[in-house]
Parts: C-alpha cells; sequence; structure tokens
C-alpha cells in the first residue's frame, strides 16, 4: 500500500480494466469471449466467481446477445458493464444504437482489434471507428493507467443524470491489453465513493411505476428523438471535464478532452489516438532537442467530438498530421483526420494538413516512422508545400 | 393535440403514461372488417383471447359488439371462431362495403 491508499502495481491493460470493473462492482455484467478483450471477463468473471463483486454474470452465446442482456439490465435499472473487441463490437452494432437511443447509461470496455478479412486479432482502430457514430460516448486511451482511469470515469459520465449515455473506453488491443506497464490503483473505498450510488431513470423493474420501453417512433417524431440525442451529446464535454476535476482529486492525474504536448508554442505537430502517442511523444522530445518546435494532439474524448476546441488548440501550427490507425479504403481519408480537419477548417490561417494511415492489423509503430513524419512536416511549414495528403507508413511495395 | 418538439420528449423514447395506448386508435389501419353473427355464437370467447389489440368487447362474461377503435382487420378472431354447427361467428368483410 503507498501513500494515500494509492497501490503501484505492474499490471497488463485488460487486468487493469477489469479491475476498475472489480472496484465498481456493476450490477449485471454481460459478455462474450473475444480477443484481445477476453482476459477482462475472464479476470472479471474469477471475481464474481470468488464472490469479490455481488454482479449477476450473464454468459451469453454471442455478443449480439451480450449487448442485448446489457440493454434489458440497463433499463430495468441496473448499473452494467461489459467488454469487446473487433467482430464482437461489429454483431454488436445494431444494438449499439438501441442502447444510445434508450439512453441506457452502459459501460463498456473496447479493447480495439482490426476487422475481417483478412483475419487478423491486433491493434488497430477499425473497431472503435466504424462505431464513432452509433451514438455512444467514446474515451481514448494511450496506455493501462488510462484505461483505468477513463473506465472508471466513464461511469460517472454515462451516469450523469444530464447525459444518460452507454460510454466505450478504448484502449489498443495487445499493445496495451497484454503489455505489463507499471501504474498506480486508487483503492477500494475511494473508487466506490467516487462512483457513487447508481441512480435509476424509469427502471422497468418499479411495478409501481409502469413504464414502456422501444415504441415505435415514425415520421412524425424520429427526427426529433434524433435532435434530442445531439443536445444531450453536445453537453458531454463540459460533464468530461467536470469529472475530471473530481478524478484529479482523488488520483492526482489531470484528464482534459484532449491531451496536448509540447504544442503550445509548436509550429508542426502530430495527432495520433492510444498507445502510439507514446512513441510519438519521445519522438517529439528529439525533434525540439534539434530545435525543431514539434508537438503533439492526442484525442480523449472521440465523440462527442469536441471540434472547436481542438480546432483552438491546433489553430497556430503551420502543418499538422493526423494518423489514423484505420483506413477508409481509398473512399476518402482517415477517420481521424476527416474530425481533425472539420475541427480546423474554420480557421483560415489553421495549419496545412496531412493524413497518414500506419500501424493497421498491429503493425509496428516505429520512432523512425514519427522521425520520418515530423521531417515532412517541417519541409512543408518552411516550403508551405504539401506533396502528398494522405499516404500509408511502414506498408512494402 | 400539437405534436411535440424535440425539447419536450422524453428521454429515450421511454413510454411512462401505463396504458397510454388506449390514445393511439388503430382501426383506421384496417382493410377488412369483422363482422360478429350472434347468433352462430357460443360464448367461448376465444375471439377476445386471441385478440392482439383490445378490440373485443366482453362484459359480465359476454361477449359484447366489436371495438372499431381499435380493431385492426387482422382476422384472427374470425380464424380461431369454432361458431355453431359449421357456421362461422365472424366473418371478414372488405372495408367500405
Ligand atoms: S380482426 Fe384482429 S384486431 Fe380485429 S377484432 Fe379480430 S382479432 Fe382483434
Ligand atoms: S370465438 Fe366466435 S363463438 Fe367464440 S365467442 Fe368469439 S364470436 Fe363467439
Amino acid at each position: 500500500m503507498g501513500q494515500n491508499g494509492k497501490r503501484v502495481v505492474a499490471v497488463t491493460g485488460n487486468e487493469a480494466v477489469a479491475e476498475a470493473m472489480r472496484q465498481i462492482n456493476p450490477d449485471v455484467c454481460a459478455a462474450y469471449p473475444i480477443t484481445p478483450a477476453t482476459d477482462i471477463m475472464q479476470r472479471f468473471t474469477s471475481f464474481v466467481s470468488n464472490g469479490k463483486v455481488k454482479t449477476e454474470m450473464v454468459l451469453v452465446e454471442s455478443e449480439h446477445s451480450a449487448m442485448s442482456a446489457c440493454v434489458g439490465a440497463s433499463a430495468a435499472g441496473g448499473r452494467v458493464a461489459t467488454a469487446t473487441s473487433s467482430q464482437g463490437l461489429a454483431l454488436m452494432w445494431e444494438i449499439l444504437f438501441i442502447a444510445s437511443g434508450t439512453r441506457l447509461p452502459i459501460v463498456m470496455s473496447l479493447v480495439n482489434r482490426a476487422l475481417s478479412a483478412p483475419l487478423n486479432i491486433h491493434g488497430d482502430h477499425s473497431d472503435g471507428m466504424g462505431a464513432r457514430d452509433c451514438g455512444w460516448i467514446q474515451l481514448w486511451s494511450e496506455n493501462a493507467q488510462e484505461s483505468y482511469d477513463n473506465m472508471i470515469q466513464a461511469f460517472r459520465i454515462a451516469e450523469h443524470m444530464d447525459i444518460r449515455m452507454p460510454a466505450m473506453v478504448c484502449l489498443d488491443g495487445f499493445i496495451i491489453s497484454h503489455s505489463i506497464e507499471r501504474m498506480e490503483y486508487l483503492d477500494d473505498e475511494t473508487v466506490k465513493n467516487f462512483a457513487g450510488e447508481f441512480k435509476t431513470t424509469n427502471p422497468l423493474l418499479d411495478i409501481e411505476n409502469p413504464v414502456s420501453y422501444g415504441p415505435l417512433i415514425l415520421t412524425d417524431y424520429y427526427m426529433e428523438y434524433r435532435r434530442a440525442h445531439a443536445e444531450v451529446m453536445s453537453k458531454v464535454s463540459k460533464v468530461v471535464l467536470d469529472v475530471a476535476k473530481d478524478f484529479e482529486k482523488i488520483s492526482g492525474r489531470k484528464y482534459g478532452l484532449f491531451e496536448t504536448y509540447r504544442l503550445e508554442d509548436a509550429e508542426i505537430g502530430l495527432v495520433v489516438l492510444n498507445s502510439a502517442a507514446g512513441t510519438s511523444k519521445d519522438v517529439v522530445d528529439e525533434f525540439r532537442n534539434r530545435g525543431i518546435k514539434a508537438g503533439l494532439l492526442k484525442p480523449r474524448l472521440y465523440r462527442p467530438f469536441p471540434y472547436e476546441e481542438i480546432g483552438e488548440a491546433l489553430k497556430h501550427l503551420k502543418a499538422v498530421c493526423v494518423l489514423d490507425r484505420a483506413d477508409a479504403f481509398g473512399a476518402s481519408y482517415g477517420p481521424l483526420f476527416m474530425d481533425i480537419a472539420s475541427g480546423v477548417y474554420p480557421h483560415k490561417n489553421g495549419p496545412l494538413l496531412i493524413n497518414k494511415i500506419y500501424g493497421l492489423g498491429g503493425r509496428d509503430y516505429l520512432p523512425e516512422h514519427a522521425e520520418t513524419v515530423l521531417a515532412e512536416l517541417a519541409e512543408i511549414a518552411k516550403t508551405g508545400k504539401v506533396k502528398t495528403l494522405r499516404e500509408y507508413i511502414g506498408v512494402r511495395e | 393535440m400539437k405534436p411535440k418538439g424535440w425539447k419536450e420528449l422524453k428521454p429515450g423514447a421511454v413510454v411512462t403514461e401505463a396504458g397510454s395506448a388506449e390514445k393511439f386508435k388503430t382501426g383506421s389501419w384496417r382493410a377488412l372488417k369483422p363482422k360478429w353473427k350472434e347468433e352462430n355464437c357460443i360464448q367461448c370467447l376465444f375471439c377476445w383471447i386471441y385478440c392482439p389489440d383490445m378490440a373485443v368487447r366482453v362484459k359480465d362474461g359476454k361477449r359484447g359488439e366489436f371495438n372499431y377503435d381499435y380493431c385492426k382487420g387482422c382476422g384472427i378472431c374470425a380464424l380461431e371462431c369454432p361458431g355453431k354447427k359449421g357456421q362461422k361467428a365472424i366473418v371478414m368483410e372488405e372495408e367500405g362495403k
């Protein structure tokens, strides 16, 4: 036991997420195993079997059923959590919209993995990107610590009375889910108090006040419900920041809508999600040591996307490269690029943007990749000329 | 009734008023109309049990007239009706005839 009841541990990302779930102690979890998220629920079911949590564990026959059971349990009035990856998330897709459209604050960790075909089990953001517009809140995490911290905060954000929306916590498959890192756990009591008692809204199990879920809403009202959903999403940023403030008090760790690294006076910058941000920061330091003003921005709240805030944070740069670990198959730029471009768009003298697709199917993202990109950005900043708007990193010709 | 704007909606389209389906008259969907022939009726109340809506009225345990405000004309009652001596007590007729 370290100071203030914090425990310094060496654990994998999956272990950290399972520990956060144990400390939150949800009422119901429904899950189906899928690599690389399997380990989270495997550990959590041990907690259930060993009486460490009072959770009702529902082992279902598919992810479609897992999310359906989560929807039912959440509508019934329980605090609900699950975990998945890749094909599992794809199979949940139909029910993801039902969870968000019905305003059910389910929390799910998504261990990011490439989508089939070809079959691949490694870290890639295609799964999370495919579900970015399903009405869920998405928090992305660089390492095990952030995965743990985001998981704990996700319950507060999703369950906030102004929000009541499901939230997904993303972490990179294998790179984070299966690598051991040094990190800090909070003590059980602190997490329990932070998460607070679960408050219900229109629970199905309240038989004194009968309610119906899932009515048919046709042309006369569907658009109004969608407009109302968008309105709720517009309030998420504020809640995320408020929850982060409270979280800082218990953990000493600061969180925002995104992280900026040496960006304030930067001329060139990288924008990258999750684990690749760690590698990139080292290379940013190297460039700074050589007198080149490099910086980095790592989005955390990816949905709803803080367009204005990110536009403000990037507008003074000369050149920015957005790195996407998901492809759009020649139809357009990577998904992160399109969001960053939309954020920067209102700023007339904003940075020149380029897009690189990297790390698909778990392909290594190495310091030399970041070096090549930053060198290209330095050249663009100097000449004001972009040679290639979009290309792949580390692919064999 | 003036339709509600998006700010007035219940979160997640949850219906919090029990029995409010009564306000939604679905009879206008009907293309075929069931007709009750009381003379063939044996009061088995199969029609009342099988009707997916609340379109078969029963009072004091006795079969009453159809409630056409809710009858969608699905024909289930007519199919299930045993009637008397091979004569159905419910027949479906084309609406508007
Ligand atoms: S036609 Fe269908 S809806 Fe109408 S009374 Fe018969 S069973 Fe009910
Ligand atoms: S099912 Fe036919 S016989 Fe039975 S109560 Fe209804 S109308 Fe009468």
